[in-house]
């Protein structure tokens, strides 16, 4: 909103907040204040979810009671439904904060004997809104009533409704089946015109992805495109990557990553503070390892870290990682490591990039890594998983974020692989872990592919994991009786690498 | 949508249903005000009672505009609406009551 201040006009359209995480940032403040917003889709949708939603956070962030009337479902199984959403109902009830109302129709309990109105429903809304005081209100959905109730009479009464409840300054969502040859299946869309927002689920790679669109909103700019969005144990959120990620704060700072040597090798201090680093190599080359070191660093130093794991579960993460002498249980329990565990097919990648932005928002953690990310890339087309990483990293760098990927690569397509290049082009730092035979032994190697903006060491190391953890030690060239573990002796020479030094 | 107004011509009532029960017509009628539709309800439905139910029948109108709380308890959402309370089971009329016949066939009163 502050490029308002800007233009000739300093009008602020008025506008009422969701607390819906996302959905304000798409429109620019959140819904119509003292007008109905339509909000459509398909059964199964979450529109009941979304409307309930922005009613209970009415009540607890901002202080406005709500009325919620239900056509389609008893109110009592509605406070149930949502209860595994974490909505307590009830208190607000109790609290006098929320009204919650079961309007029932059907068709085959009355007859029609002559013209009539739907005043009835005019006299217990405005009952309802003044016992709680109601600043929001929920109606869902008006499209049952077309089911049971003449339909030239609804149409003038609706007319009716929608300018009454204008006048009743309440702000209003208004949920609706999406019509075939109209907007609405019943043409709402004619009455209430200010804001219509259109939720949508569908079904990709049998992966389904619920997503949500601002069609219109008279008098507002508001984001185009289509969201992708959530519903989970914590509500709803969306998942809009708008310009504001254009300019990331940038950092001087350093960050070790955990490895002596690797810092050693990365100008001496480590990674940037807020950049992202990718660690790709073959099967079986430590990649994990590397991040856990990083993360148990990063621990120690009681700063927080996420760890986004989408191959192996925490426990086994954690039981694999104390075989080399990291032990990351302490932090899991002291709070500075969280997992977050889910496999890649579950759900789609923007689901994924949700949950975690979630977490983010929730535990604000300074490093973030995901492990491994190529098996993320083989849910949907490569060119939509590119923009959607860069649009994470990209948000990922204006919350300060570190940020590290490891990538699994096949034997001999380093520089071929397209997802790697994908990627590599919006990494900081690249780090390339690969099997090397060396006469009749496979080592690990680990060299540095670029790093931006620091000086760093050209040499190719040693990557050596033991159960005191990982070490990089110089090759020492043409010397075959030294390998594996027997060149511990020669790990303290030439790890200066300043004459291999260079800056990208 | 116009409603017909017509009286049926053949107008058999049945007064045995009520009468072996011995109870009486119980109805409650629900209005807005003075809206033109309550208005025309009410005067709709005392001349039907008048005409066929004599004194076999308790009418009881509700303004919800005086007692919105009525409205939430009975469920109601069309207005004016005619609830027969009894003879079992319960029945609603909703409209202003302007086609007798309607009336007559949603009170039970003829087939």
């Amino acid at each position: 909103m502050s490029t308002v201040s800007r233009k000739t006009t300093n009008f602020k359209f008025p506008k009422s907040l969701t607390g819906i995480q996302g959905l304000d940032d798409i429109t620019t403040g959140g819904l119509p204040k003292n007008r109905p917003t339509l909000l459509l889709g398909n059964t199964g949708c979450g529109k009941t979810i979304m409307a309930m939603e922005f009613l209970v956070n009415g009540i607890t962030m901002y202080n406005e009671p709500g009325v919620f009337i239900a056509f389609e479902e008893k109110t009592d199984e509605l406070v149930v439904n949502v209860k595994s959403l974490g909505y307590d109902l009830e208190k607000h009830i109790a609290d006098k904060k929320l009204h919650m109302e079961y309007v029932q129709i059907s068709r085959d309990e009355f007859v029609d004997t002559g013209k009539y109105d739907i005043e009835g429903l005019f006299v217990r809304l405005a009952h309802a809104i003044s016992k709680v005081k109601a600043k929001r209100v929920v109606l869902d959905s008006l499209d049952t009533l077309f089911y049971s109730l003449d339909y030239q009479i609804l149409r003038s009464e609706f007319k009716r409704l929608f300018s009454w409840l204008k006048e009743k300054k309440v702000t209003v969502i208004i949920t609706g089946e999406i019509g075939d040859t109209f907007l609405t299946r019943h043409g709402l869309e004619e009455y209430v015109a200010d804001c219509v927002i259109v939720l949508d689920n569908r079904v990709a790679n049998q992966i389904t992805t619920r997503r949500l669109r601002v069609i219109k909103y008279r008098g507002s700019i508001h984001g185009n495109n289509e969201y992708p969005f959530i519903i989970d144990k914590n509500g709803i959120a969306v998942f809009p990557i708008i310009s504001e990620a254009l300019q990331p704060k940038t950092s001087s700072e350093k960050i070790s990553s955990g490895i002596p040597p690797l810092d050693e090798m990365l100008n001496k201090k480590g990674f940037y503070v807020g950049s992202s680093i990718l660690i790709s190599g073959t099967a079986g080359t430590g990649k994990t390892s590397v991040a856990a070191s990083f993360v148990s660093n990063v621990c120690r130093q009681k700063q927080r870290c996420l760890f986004c794991a989408f191959e192996e579960a925490p426990n086994q993460v954690m039981r694999n990682m104390r075989s080399i002498g990291i032990s990351l249980e302490p932090f899991v329990k002291s709070g500075h490591l969280q997992f977050y565990y889910s496999r890649p097919t579950l759900q789609n990648l923007e689901l994924h990039f949700i949950a975690i932005k979630k977490i983010i928002a929730e535990t604000k953690p300074s490093v973030v890594v995901l492990d491994p990310i190529t098996n993320l890339m083989t849910e949907g087309p490569n060119s939509d998983i590119r923009s959607m990483l860069t649009r994470f990293v990209d948000y990922l760098k204006t919350e300060h974020i570190t940020v590290m990927f490891t990538a699994a690569i096949t034997v001999g397509s380093i520089a071929r692989n397209p997802s790697d290049e994908g990627i590599s082009s919006m990494v900081d730092t690249w780090i390339m872990v690969q099997d090397v035979e060396l006469d009749d032994e496979r080592n690990r190697s680990l060299y540095i592919m670029k790093s931006r903006g620091m000086p760093h060491s050209k040499e190719v190391r040693e990557f050596v994991i033991s159960s005191k953890g990982i070490t990089l030690i110089p090759f020492a060239k043409g010397k075959n009786e030294i390998s594996g573990s027997s060149k511990a002796a020669g790990r303290s020479r030439n790890l200066s690498p300043s004459k291999d030094s260079s800056t990208e | 949508m116009t409603i017909p107004k017509k009286i049926p011509k053949k107008t058999k009532v049945r007064v045995d249903a009520v009468d072996s029960s011995g109870g009486k017509y119980v109805l409650r009628l629900f209005v807005t005000g003075i809206l033109p539709n309550s208005v025309r309800a009410i005067s709709n439905i005392q001349a039907i009672c008048e005409q066929h139910l004599n004194n076999r029948y308790e009418l009881e109108v509700i303004d919800i505009y005086q007692q919105p709380s009525l409205a939430l308890a009975e469920g109601i959402i069309a207005v004016p609406v005619l609830v027969k309370k009894f003879p079992l089971p319960e029945a609603r009329l909703i409209g202003d009551l302007s086609n007798t016949e309607k009336v007559l066939r949603g009170l039970g009163l003829i087939d």
